[in-house]
């Protein structure tokens, strides 16, 4: 079996898979962690019981989702050694020590908070357990700080030298860390992450109004989650422009081909908005485009010269395709999202925001947005950076192991063949539990039924904890 | 000076042995499943364990993260030429991580299945993990900075020993897990099955000691030849008191000590593999000093490590702490 395959795309597309996979949940549990936290505090600042009742009902989900990014998340740590030997030993000197710090100050603050913060309300006590939660939120975060750190030096390498044996070391570790484009790919990534969990919640909010306006959790939900795209969707817009631009500086090259500018245009580019990239012929067949628009959104003037790709050797070409389209895939649902933020507002202001079907509907269509809009932004970047793993410098080609196809393809057909059984029953798990609505005295994971009835209000669990 | 390179063979190790001191029981848990059919007893199994699990297997990413930081020519090079196992392991971890919450989330029937799914992820996980130790005490081949072998070059006899050997370790630290933090007909039965389950280990222990000095002159030399015997004959002294410890415990049934000094046995196994190994990283290729980072990588992750190690140590205590005690049926912890 995959005799005669080339090993390294079969490499390249059992990362793509995996990680495609494993990116789905952190976007999914950075965001539901901090709103857990939110919850959680509201729910101890305020005493109100939707709020702890809101806060059992999506912790449920939080377990199941954190579960299935922490498996996925093991497989992404080891691949790659096993399918890209030759990147770890060049990069290892440099984003080893990151990843290492990912797991020291984050996975271990997680996973070390998780079980008090799933099964330990009873045993801590309320303020002990809004800690747990407080650094299980936190942890998501940094997490998320490292990650992108690591992935972001690949994208824009600096502080850095090269060795005798051919690695890359560290010169700086100021500047590996905070390299160019690390900044704007985190509040890029961590504003998705939020706006993701914000559209799920509301989704599962409008899905439950749609049945019942006057149910307390859901109405609590939708309306938290409302507000969180009002303010955060152009927010990120805006953000998402500035990393575009931040990336004209230091990938000029994939932005040409985020842009479909296979042409420079010496007296101002145009806008092209949709159009099929012929990447044989190095031309956008059939375009739609607006003149001078490209140029006035990346440089500011109608007129500015825009080099296009037949500036750079076809060898260094990215897959214009597949960058094209994923790029707009992203930017169109940003703008429904931001439409969404602003129809709530509105309703919201004519106090129809529990009671408006077309809203209700529109905000559970927009449910799996956010995932859509990640993947897509994912793929854009990374495929906008191709044929290279560190950007410029070492080629994908030559940072495959020295692994025959046969092997790198049965792994393939084996996570395929995993990830497919147990992610969808994973998911098939999650939206169970979205079915129902939230209700008063809802219950934690299972296995912390309570004996006593703790847990209602702030200060019955205190007396509970403190009888006890 | 200090010498990094020992320094973080040292913390590597260290964080491959806190995996098997705190997944090692994790995962004998699942490998032991089939022996409890009761649901009931099969729920206060795995309450024993969810609040931690996912911090026990936070210290394989660190064995893994850190190996790559500190000796990114080992991982490049142990990586693909443990391609089949370190997939099976995943593999093995998937079905048994997502089982821990899929169990509670279904009828009865598809509960049996993420049962059967529990055991045997755990099972590949520990067969694989023992798999890739015999394979790496083996050696293997490295041309330049590659491997440049095949890909199941790691199946041999003395492999699929090891991955016996661990395989049944782990079912030990899970049986005796058990007598530690259950009670009634389940702790009997749990502990039973650790007489037998000591048994086995002893021999997996004494099987591989002969077999590793066959393997290269060099395990020889450095365990029978003046002036090692100094330091390598206490090891097997040692084993042999906490044997005889770990028998008295059993005898006397006690809750605690047998758990404890199970690990002990691995702790020595372990120490006795360190002693194999030193100074390769990859056995008969590669030494620590070779496959070592650059300096300043050592030393920016050494301030994080020297730092954070202590903290997570101290709040993984504390959860712990929280869940400590017996585990009773229907009400997760009392």
């Amino acid at each position: 079996m995959f005799e005669g395959w080339d090993a390294v795309a079969l490499a390249r597309a059992q990362f793509a898979f995996t990680m495609s996979f494993h990116i789905i949940f952190p976007a999914f549990s950075i965001g539901l962690a901090s709103y857990l936290a939110v919850l959680e505090a509201l729910w101890l600042w305020t005493g109100r019981e939707v709020f702890i009742n809101l806060f059992h009902y999506w912790l449920k989900i939080f377990a199941v989702a954190f579960g299935m990014g922490v498996v996925s998340g093991i497989v992404m740590s080891y691949q790659f050694g096993t399918n890209w030997s030759a990147f770890s030993d060049k990069t290892g000197p440099v984003i080893g020590p990151l990843m290492a710090y990912e797991v020291l100050t984050a996975f271990f603050l997680e996973a070390g908070f998780l079980g008090v913060m799933l099964f330990g309300l009873n045993r801590v006590g309320p303020r002990l357990h809004f800690l747990a939660t407080l650094m299980v939120a936190i942890g998501t975060l940094i997490s998320a700080f490292w990650i992108l750190s690591s992935n972001s030096w690949m994208q824009t390498p600096t502080g850095y030298a090269v060795n005798a044996s051919g690695q890359f070391v560290a010169a700086d570790w100021l500047k590996v860390v905070f390299n160019p484009s690390f900044p704007y790919r985190l509040v890029h990534m961590v504003l998705a992450a939020y706006l993701t969990t914000a559209l799920v919640v509301g989704a599962v909010g409008a899905y439950h109004l749609l049945r019942d306006q006057h149910l307390a959790g859901p109405r609590v939900m939708f309306s938290m989650a409302m507000w969180m795209a009002t303010f955060v969707a152009p927010i990120q817009i805006l953000a998402g422009d500035q990393h575009g631009l931040n990336t004209l500086e230091h990938q000029p090259v994939k932005i040409m081909a985020m842009e479909g500018h296979y042409q420079s245009h010496k007296d101002g580019a145009p806008l092209i908005l949709f159009g099929w990239p012929n990447q044989t012929a190095g031309r956008i067949d059939f375009a739609v485009e607006i003149p001078k628009l490209g140029s006035v959104i990346l440089k500011h003037s109608p007129t500015a010269p825009m080099a296009g790709l037949d500036t750079v050797p076809r060898e260094n070409w990215p897959p214009v395709p597949i960058t094209f389209w994923s790029f707009r895939i992203m930017v169109g649902l940003g703008f429904l999202m931001m439409g969404l933020g602003l129809l709530s507002a509105w309703m919201r202001w004519r106090g129809q925001l529990y009671s408006s079907r077309f809203l209700h509907s529109f905000a559970m269509l927009m449910g799996p947005a956010g995932f859509i809009a990640v993947l897509a932004g994912w793929i854009t970047t990374e495929t906008g950076r191709q044929p290279f793993t560190v950007y410029g410098l070492l080629r994908t080609a030559d940072s495959a192991s020295p692994l025959a196809a046969p092997a790198v393809g049965s792994s393939l057909l084996a996570f395929v063949i995993v990830y497919f059984a147990v992610f969808t029953a994973g998911v098939i798990y999650l939206l169970r539990l979205m079915a129902a609505p939230p209700h008063p005295g809802e219950a934690g994971p299972p296995r912390d039924v309570p004996a006593r009835a703790a847990g209602i209000t702030p200060a019955a669990a205190a007396a509970a904890e403190s009888a006890s | 000076m200090i010498d990094l390179a020992i320094v973080w063979a040292f913390i590597i190790a260290f964080a491959v042995f806190v995996y098997i001191v705190m997944d090692g029981f994790d995962l004998g848990l699942g490998i032991l499943f089939p022996l409890f059919p009761r649901k009931a007893d099969r729920d206060v199994i795995m309450n024993s364990v969810a609040p931690v699990w996912d911090g026990n297997e936070t210290w394989l990413v660190l064995g893994g993260g850190g190996l790559m930081a500190a000796f990114p020519l080992a991982y490049a090079v142990l990586m693909p030429a443990l391609y089949t196992p370190v997939i099976a392991m995943l593999v093995g971890l998937i079905f048994r991580g997502v089982a821990f919450e899929f169990r509670w989330r279904t009828t009865q029937r598809e509960r049996n299945r993420w049962d059967v799914a529990f055991f045997g992820g755990s099972l590949v996980a520990a067969l694989a993990q023992g798999v890739a130790l015999g394979a790496i005490l083996q050696g293997v081949h490295v041309e330049g900075r590659q491997y440049a072998g095949g890909w199941w070059d790691w199946l041999t006899p003395f492999s699929v020993l090891t991955g016996i050997s661990v395989l049944v370790g782990y079912a030990l630290l899970g049986a005796t897990w058990l007598v530690m933090k259950t009670e009634g007909a389940l702790r009997e039965k749990a502990y039973q099955l650790s007489w037998v389950l000591l048994f086995a280990m002893l021999g997996a222990i004494v099987a591989v000691s002969l077999a590793t000095p066959f393997l290269s002159v060099q395990y020889t030399q450095r365990w029978f030849t003046w002036p090692n015997i100094i330091l390598t004959a206490p090891v097997p002294l040692a084993v042999a008191a906490v044997t005889g410890l770990l028998l008295r415990s059993l005898a006397n049934k006690y809750d605690y000590q047998p758990f404890f000094l199970t690990l002990a046995l691995f702790l020595l196994s372990y120490a006795g593999l360190g002693i194999s190994m030193y100074p390769y990283i990859v056995p008969q290729s590669i030494t620590i000093w070779e496959a070592a980072s650059p300096p300043n990588s050592q030393i920016f992750m050494l301030v994080g490590v020297a730092i954070l190690i202590p903290l997570i140590l101290a709040y993984t205590g504390w959860a712990y702490w929280v869940f400590r005690g017996k585990v009773r049926p229907g009400g997760g912890y009392h």
